[in-house]
């Protein structure tokens, strides 16, 4: 969980990581291409949802809401006025923020903290799985569509093209994330954030205004995580508030940060690549076996998930980080 | 002597329980004022009202002239007072460095100045050895001095102590009354709450006795030990 201390053998596996992610697309085909991506994707979001949880210990339980109402909005912009993902996304970061602001102010203001917190989180992403249900605007439940063609070359101002361009895209918002997690955690404001994680009464009494920086971290990761959002819309093509909203959806996207160590900045990475990877490469395994139960990979993936759990309860970051001695004890 | 901390005819009640009943003290500036007084006497409600964490039912407390009461803890603290926990409360999971940074970043926004001042406050709590710990790994001793050194990290003008010797070891204490006097050389006020009358004699310039949540004296330590209805009331017939 600690900050401070970045060794120079860090840097050198950060600088190593990053190469080899720039030059992954070259070396792997197009299944293990389209696996990265959603590594680099869960890795993002883990990412964001870690400032209010790994940051300033706010449980959040609904974080499905600002992915969708990003996807939303960029979509709704993009199919009915033929706005741009990048513009888009200064409309959509902006609407997650607001939400995220309304959830934050209603649970700090009056109290809700801790699981009442994270079922009140749960509760907004149920209204908001419900309610786009039935806008007809945005397809209601009948889902809506992105147009989707085959491209011969990327656009990239478009967001419309090959797998390698949203790598790349994925690519720079993550390592974008992973830097500016850096710096806020190392700011006042990532030490107040901390503070309120480990005791809210022994950070009021230092003379932190807990109520204004909860505020903050709830704002920034929900904006942050709504740009996940506009990026799931371009990549997936298709939005169904079923599946966009529904709290499954939520959990996948906090089991990264969990299983790569809470409130540190390598643990929502390492997580995405373990998760994912450990899936996938459950699919492959029972498949090169033959076995074909219905629910089997899940159970031996959950199994997995379980022994993580177990063995290493601060995530595997923190484990790794000693092991390596990339951090002190 | 110019009043750092008045408190006027303050009450607070939970329910039918009178808990401070019309306390009226003043702390002058750079001095050491103590209140004592058994079990359930008012000392923490007291305290906490002055700390922000409850409001008065009655009367008014000021600091440096102006009206604290109804602030919160937070707000309080910026106005220059800081605060102990008797139950000490660091930040378990952060270093012993960090936690006393996260008090020096009230007074400046720069990571490096704040981790500047931290490092003084430990070198003068003694702590400085031990700055790369993690502040659950350290003992009670060590913690106690943790508390008061992130409470001294914000810059106070006067430092509330909640039963800061309370669980040392004598030889602990001493060194405690030792860091304590030093600091208050350096002009901080204190006003601190203590069970433990070796450090109340050792300390305090002036002392306020609570009984049942009333001023029951209020006076120099060698004058309040030598009254009566102190005696009987919290120091018992064999303190004489």
């Amino acid at each position: 969980m600690n900050s401070a201390g970045f060794p120079k053998r860090g840097l050198a596996l950060l600088a190593l990581l990053f190469a080899a992610l720039i030059a992954a697309p070259l070396l792997v085909n197009d299944y293990l291409l389209t696996v990265l991506i959603i590594i680099l994707y869960f890795a993002y979001a883990g990412q964001a949802w870690n400032i209010m949880m790994g940051f300033a210990g706010q449980l959040s339980l609904g974080h499905a809401i600002y992915v969708g109402l990003g996807a939303y909005t960029a979509a709704a912009l993009y199919v009915h006025f033929g706005i741009g993902p990048w513009i888009g996304l200064l409309v959509a970061v902006p609407v997650a923020m607001a939400c995220g602001a309304i959830i934050g102010f209603l649970a700090f203001r009056f109290g809700v903290a801790g699981v009442y917190f994270a079922i009140l989180t749960i509760a907004f992403a149920e209204f908001a799985r419900i309610g786009f249900d039935h806008i007809g605007y945005t397809g209601g439940s009948a889902g809506l569509f992105l147009p989707v063609a085959q491209y011969a070359h990327n656009d990239l101002w478009n967001l419309r093209g090959k797998p390698i361009m949203f790598y790349y895209v994925m690519l720079a918002f993550t390592a974008a994330a992973f830097v500016l997690c850096r710096y806020l955690l190392r700011s006042r404001m990532g030490y107040f954030w901390q503070a309120i994680r480990e005791d809210e009464e022994a950070a009021r009494a230092l003379g932190i205004d807990t109520f204004r920086y909860k505020m903050f971290a709830v704002v920034i990761s929900a904006g942050m995580t709504a740009v996940a959002g506009v990026f799931f819309a371009f990549y997936y093509n298709n939005l169904f508030p079923e599946q966009v909203f529904h709290i499954s959806r939520s959990i996948e996207l906090i089991l990264a940060p969990i299983i790569g160590g809470i409130g540190t900045l390598f643990g929502p990475i390492l997580g995405a690549f373990v998760l994912t990877g450990l899936s996938e490469a459950m699919t492959e395994l029972l498949h090169t076996l033959g076995i074909d139960v219905p629910g089997a990979k899940q159970v031996f993936y959950g199994v997995c998930l379980l022994i993580v759990v177990l063995a290493l309860p601060d995530g595997i970051w923190p484990w790794l980080a000693r092991r390596l001695r990339l951090e002190r004890s | 002597m110019t009043m750092l901390l008045s408190i006027t005819a303050v009450s607070k009640r939970f329910r039918g329980l009178v808990a401070v009943d019309r306390v009226s003290c003043e702390v002058a500036k750079g001095e050491i004022f103590a209140v004592i007084g058994p079990n359930g006497a008012g000392k923490t409600t007291l305290f906490n009202m002055i700390a922000g964490a409850l409001q008065p039912d009655e009367g008014a407390i000021s600091f440096q002239g102006e009206r604290i009461d109804g602030l919160r803890p937070d707000e309080v603290c910026r106005r220059g007072i800081a605060r102990t926990f008797q139950i000490v409360r660091p930040f378990p999971a952060l270093t012993v460095e960090d936690n006393v940074m996260i008090g020096a970043l009230l007074r400046t926004s720069d990571a490096a100045r704040a981790r500047e001042s931290a490092h003084d406050v430990l070198r003068r709590l003694d702590l400085l050895d031990k700055r790369q710990r993690a502040a659950k790994s350290l003992t009670l001793p060590d913690r106690k001095r943790l508390e008061v050194a992130r409470a001294l990290a914000t810059a106070p003008q006067l430092l509330l102590l909640d039963e800061v010797m309370a669980g040392l070891r004598p030889t602990e204490t001493d060194r405690m009354v030792a860091i304590l006097r030093e600091l208050n050389a350096r002009g901080l006020t204190i006003l601190l709450i203590e069970h433990v009358m070796r450090a109340v004699m050792a300390l305090a310039d002036r002392v306020l006795v609570l009984h049942h949540g009333a001023p029951i004296a209020l006076g120099t330590p060698a004058e309040v030990v030598r009254q009566p209805a102190v005696i009987e009331s919290y120091l018992g017939a064999e303190a004489v």
